[in-house]
């Protein structure tokens, strides 16, 4: 159960979506995200599917983990498709049965709903997939420096969600072992009502809230033993740097971001 | 004796059709017996965990079976729960499943998930906690109060409230000091003695294994390297080194005797068995 949770999980590889500057396949993502709501035609979705395609195949990530990324998110797709199907007006009717009725635009909206959500999950989980959590918030803390001006805390934020998603493998390893445990002890999670259910987690939060906290301060105990200070004078032992394959996938990704764009502007004349 | 617990041809992988495959546990086989204490050795990353937990059904076997008292315990996989009161696992650091707000009630939890009640939890409960040596008095402390060799025993006892046929003991003894080591083996030991119920003990420490099981099973990179008495195991002391395992202290000091050119027997383990051995060559030189 636990091991559907991919978030945030690295698949360590060699290609050349690894190889790709973090700060790029960040932006890189964020000009799939803008593509993905400008999109509004079939031949729009089809080619951000097959950028996305080529993307999967030259990451060597398999399309099974990244289609296993959809599974806690399938009851919102479907939520969503089935809101849009049958609750848009339209002129054009395909299907009506009783007080459910299906439009044309309904359909559309449906299937371009579910698209997007969809593309643009497996596009962010892509880009999580190939980027080791250290380096995307290495990335993230470049992209974001400017805003140290405006008395943003970029570096101890950045360094809170490093700890962050370090620690979500942590505390799952955590919540499996503590589950095992009480299961040995015959501790049942499945069966039962909700308040039943809810009761039976007790023996896994307590347990997991006291670890998670002692993890907490030995972290901070550590981290003071070795001055840590926040950002002010840090230097970095790897320092980002754009290579020629990075502006090459940022052209890349602008041009296709402009393309769909484009497509968009000329659908509404 | 009668096998109570047999695997057979157990293979345990982890991570099927990622890049993360590996099996941890490769077609093992090997019965434990009813009322012995057997001992499993192995390094870090050898299948012991992985193997404990297939033994009350935590982990189902990617192929082959484990049977209790004869029965493949996956034949009817919604009664498992019913396995996990007969084989009872201790894991790694128990002290960190601890969660009730009494030591009583935590001591109480697995016994009463069993459907025990009144009078019979109470008698468990008591009985579990006097095994390890809670005092009456801890039983209502709350159990993050006490010390960390404490937290352990209550949480071993939660185990034995429930009066497994078979107890399974991850490292019971890891992070604790000396004392508190032999003191905790002293009350497993004991429950071994009265109880004359199945103990699996699995442990790093090869003076700890020598001391207390009647059978070693030794793992390496998930097989079954050798099993048999400690005296027949200790015996292939090179083979075990070879492995990158540890032998008993005494064992390594017979085995630089022997290289010295003393005749001792090669089975000798404990240090009484080597002061008889050593006894009696001075008897022999002597007697010439």
């Amino acid at each position: 159960m636990l091991k559907d949770i991919t978030l945030g999980q690295y698949f360590p590889g060699d290609t050349i979506a690894h190889r790709l500057d973090p700060r790029t396949k960040i932006l890189l993502v964020v000009l799939y995200i803008v593509a993905l709501f400008c999109a509004n035609s079939l031949l729009a979705y089809g080619i951000l599917a097959l950028v996305l395609a080529v993307c999967v195949r030259v990451s060597h990530v398999g399309l099974k983990s990244l289609v296993r990324g959809l599974k806690p998110v399938v009851f919102i797709i479907v939520f969503t498709g089935v809101l849009n199907l049958f609750f848009t007006p339209g002129d054009h009717t395909l299907v009506e049965w009783g007080v459910l009725r299906i439009t044309e635009t309904g359909a559309r909206n449906a299937l371009f709903m579910v698209l997007r959500i969809m593309l643009l999950i497996m596009g962010t989980f892509l880009m999580t997939y190939t980027t080791s959590p250290i380096s995307l918030t290495d990335g993230l803390e470049r992209l974001l420096n400017w805003m140290k001006k405006l008395h943003v805390p970029v570096h101890e934020l950045a360094m809170i969600m490093s700890i962050a998603l370090r620690f979500i493998p942590t505390l799952i390893e955590e919540t499996d072992k503590i589950m095992s445990a009480q299961k040995a002890r015959g501790a049942d999670f499945e069966s039962g009502s909700i308040i039943q259910k809810a009761k039976a987690l007790i023996p896994i939060l307590v347990p997991l809230f006291v670890s998670a906290i002692r993890r907490a301060e030995e972290l901070a105990t550590a981290m003071e033993c070795r001055c840590y200070h926040g950002g002010e004078g840090r230097t970095k032992l790897h320092v980002l740097q754009y290579a020629g394959r990075d502006y090459a996938a940022l052209a890349l990704g602008v041009v296709i971001t402009a393309g769909i764009i484009a497509l968009r502007q000329l659908a509404v004349q | 004796m009668e096998p109570i617990l047999q695997v057979q041809h157990l293979t345990h992988t982890y991570s099927v059709g990622t890049p993360f495959q590996r099996s941890a546990v490769e077609d093992m086989s090997f019965d434990v017996y009813d009322g012995e204490f057997l001992g499993i050795i192995g390094h870090t990353g050898s299948g012991k965990s992985t193997l404990i937990q297939h033994l009350n059904g935590l982990l189902k076997p990617t192929s082959g079976q484990i049977l209790l008292h004869g029965k493949d315990i996956w034949a009817e996989p919604k009664k498992i729960r019913n396995v996990r009161f007969q084989v009872g696992l201790v894991f790694q650091y128990p002290e960190y499943q601890l969660f009730e707000e009494t030591v009583y009630k935590d001591i109480a939890f697995g016994p009463t998930n069993q459907g025990k009640t009144g009078e019979e939890l109470d008698r468990c409960v008591r009985e579990a906690a006097r095994l390890v040596g809670i005092r009456d008095d801890q039983l209502d402390k709350s159990p993050f109060e006490l010390s960390g060799g404490q937290k352990r025993r209550v949480a071993l006892a939660g185990v034995m409230a429930m009066e497994p046929d078979v107890l399974v003991l991850d490292e019971p003894t890891a992070g604790l000091d000396p004392a508190g080591r032999e003191n905790l083996m002293a009350n497993i030991r004991d429950y071994h003695r009265n109880k004359k119920r199945t103990i699996i003990l699995v442990s790093h420490s090869m003076d700890e294994i020598a001391q207390n099981v009647d059978r070693i099973l030794v793992l390496k990179s998930a097989h079954v390297l050798m099993s048999g008495t400690p005296a027949e195991v200790f015996a292939r002391a090179e083979e075990l080194l070879s492995a990158g395992l540890d032998v008993p202290q005494v064992t390594r000091i017979a085995m630089g005797l022997r290289e010295r050119g003393l005749a001792i027997d090669p089975a000798v383990y404990t240090v009484e068995a080597l002061e008889r051995e050593l006894l009696a060559l001075r008897e022999g030189e002597t007697g010439c």
